[in-house]
């Protein structure tokens, strides 16, 4: 049988590709859950689900079959359709938004019966990639707010709405932070941006050092996530927009929430860390790093900052609403607009500039983790001093 | 780049579509479903009487933080093409850009001295 090339590249393989790539993160996300679950009980110093499967590992499996078999109760004073629909709305776009992700470069394989096929390990590659993503993962606060104001309860309102306006604050310092890697690469293709970064010799968080932290930061809120998770204040909004849902339309709104930091992590990782490029791409002496396919380094980094947030979660507790509002629109709004201009006056300079910037920037930042630690730790020793049982029994 | 670059999208959109759909409408028929007057009352923690949220209303500032996010949303549209353009439009594009950001940081600092921007 003979397929033309056009059906293949055209239809097949994006066909084939979203159902891969879709279901992968829709697994992905159940897995995630018991790596968070198990992380969070280490850091807690217990012990976590360990009893389904290896170490507790199929667990998430066993949720999966209770949440899909549990009754779905709507209030009765709902807006059923919309009820019905705000998971929808809210899962549709944030596994929409994996059709730019770049995973991983052109791959050549065989095919028995087709024979050879080029193609990237992306489903496509936008010219407004970056503009895309920032589009479609907004089209979710939707769903959100639908969420609360469909249930027909206070609590479900009061969470939508902290919600909406928790994620539009935080995508204006995002936006610019954004636009601060746009100026480095010229581009906003997604695939560009990392071969920008192979040709510059330099992964761009380095002279974005600001950048990453703003768009990092915002990323956490704009998923919900600890610190940020006032939405889901469980002491003042007992379970915030998702308080009238259970079962399987309840879980959609984690699948999404999942699926979400799995993008920010992808687009951090896209932007700042160089993609699917192995460390140092340009030092010859490290091409057996080469091994290991791109695809690996790029689920790698996305996985080291799964961990992160994982990280936070277990590490910080939640902002005031006031606090979350104060540090959005007073604190990274104008670190956003003086990183853009500084990075604006780098790139006069080219590479040449950018890579001065990130010299400046690193050896800072640098500075600034090594005063302030002995700083404490002295501070620390002083305060410490007076108590030892030595002192009190003479 | 042609259209057939977006394509890919819609099948990505299709497919995250039937997941949730068929999971919330074909599975509904093999659910148990025991509805009591209770269960179907919005949820409240030990009041007996259910409050309703249709005429609930909200704080203002709600509306405050949509509109200024509008604002400031709108100019980051604005930075996008002049960013992929720096490399050729250089000094000129700068001195530009500084421009239009001067006068944004104006409405910025005006709209924090109004306390437009302090939630409480």
């Amino acid at each position: 049988m003979e397929i033309s090339p056009s059906l293949l590249n055209n239809v097949l393989i994006p066909i084939v590709k979203a159902l891969v790539i879709v279901n992968v993160m829709a697994v992905m996300s159940g897995v995630l859950t018991i790596i968070e679950r198990r992380s969070l009980a280490f850091l807690q110093v217990r012990k976590g689900p360990n009893r389904v499967g290896w170490e507790g590992s199929l667990q998430w499996v066993a949720d999966t079959v209770k949440l899909l078999f549990k009754e779905d109760v709507v209030p009765e004073k709902a807006e059923h359709l919309i009820h019905y629909l705000a998971p929808v709305l809210v899962v549709v776009p944030a596994l929409t938004v994996f059709a730019v992700i770049p995973w991983g470069p052109e791959m050549t394989f065989r095919v028995p019966g087709i024979g050879k096929i080029t193609t990237g390990a992306y489903a496509t590659d936008l010219n407004v990639g970056l503009l895309f993503i920032l589009a479609v993962t907004s089209i979710g606060i939707y769903g959100i707010i639908l969420a609360g104001w469909a249930s027909n309860s206070k609590y479900a309102l009061l969470g939508g709405l902290r919600s909406a306006a928790q994620l539009i604050s935080y995508e204006v310092p995002m936006g610019f932070a954004v636009v601060s890697v746009i100026l480095m690469s010229r581009s906003l293709s997604l695939v560009e941006i990392i071969e920008a970064q192979r040709r510059m010799h330099l992964w761009f968080v380095f002279p974005g050092l600001l950048a990453f932290f703003l768009y990092f930061l915002s990323g956490v809120a704009e998923t919900n996530r600890v610190p940020f998770d006032l939405p889901e204040a469980e002491s003042e909004l007992v379970a915030g927009f998702h308080t009238e849902y259970s079962g399987i339309k309840w879980s959609f709104f984690f699948l999404g929430e999942y699926a979400n930091m799995v993008t920010v992590s992808a687009i951090a990782t896209t932007l700042f860390f160089g993609g699917w490029l192995r460390p140092f791409p340009n030092v010859a002496a490290l091409s057996f790093l080469d091994l290991i396919p791109g695809i690996v380094w790029f689920l790698a980094k996305i996985f080291v900052f799964m961990l992160v947030y994982i990280w936070f979660r277990g590490t910080f507790p939640r902002y005031r609403f006031d606090q979350l509002m104060d540090l959005g629109w007073k604190t990274l709004i104008p670190l956003a607009l003086v990183n853009l201009v500084v990075i604006a006056i780098a790139a006069l300079g080219g590479t040449r500039g950018l890579q001065i910037l990130a010299w400046i920037l690193c050896g800072g930042f640098a500075l600034a983790v090594v005063v302030v630690t002995r700083t404490r730790s002295r501070k620390a020793a002083r305060a410490a001093r007076p108590v030892t049982p030595v002192e009190v029994r003479a | 780049m042609s259209t057939a670059n977006y394509l890919p999208i819609l099948y990505f959109a299709v497919m995250a579509a039937i997941l949730p759909v068929a999971a919330i409408g074909l599975l509904s028929f093999v659910r148990p479903s025991k509805p009591t007057p209770t269960k179907l009352s919005p949820y409240e923690c030990g009041i007996a009487a259910p409050t309703e949220a249709f005429d609930h209303r909200f704080s203002v500032r709600y509306y405050l933080i949509a509109v200024l996010f509008v604002v400031f949303d709108v100019e980051t549209i604005f930075l996008f093409p002049w960013a992929v353009m720096y490399h050729r439009l250089r000094l000129f594009g700068l001195i530009e850009m500084l421009v239009f950001l001067v006068i944004l940081v104006v409405g910025y600092v005006y709209a924090w001295r109004r306390g437009a921007l302090t939630w409480a």
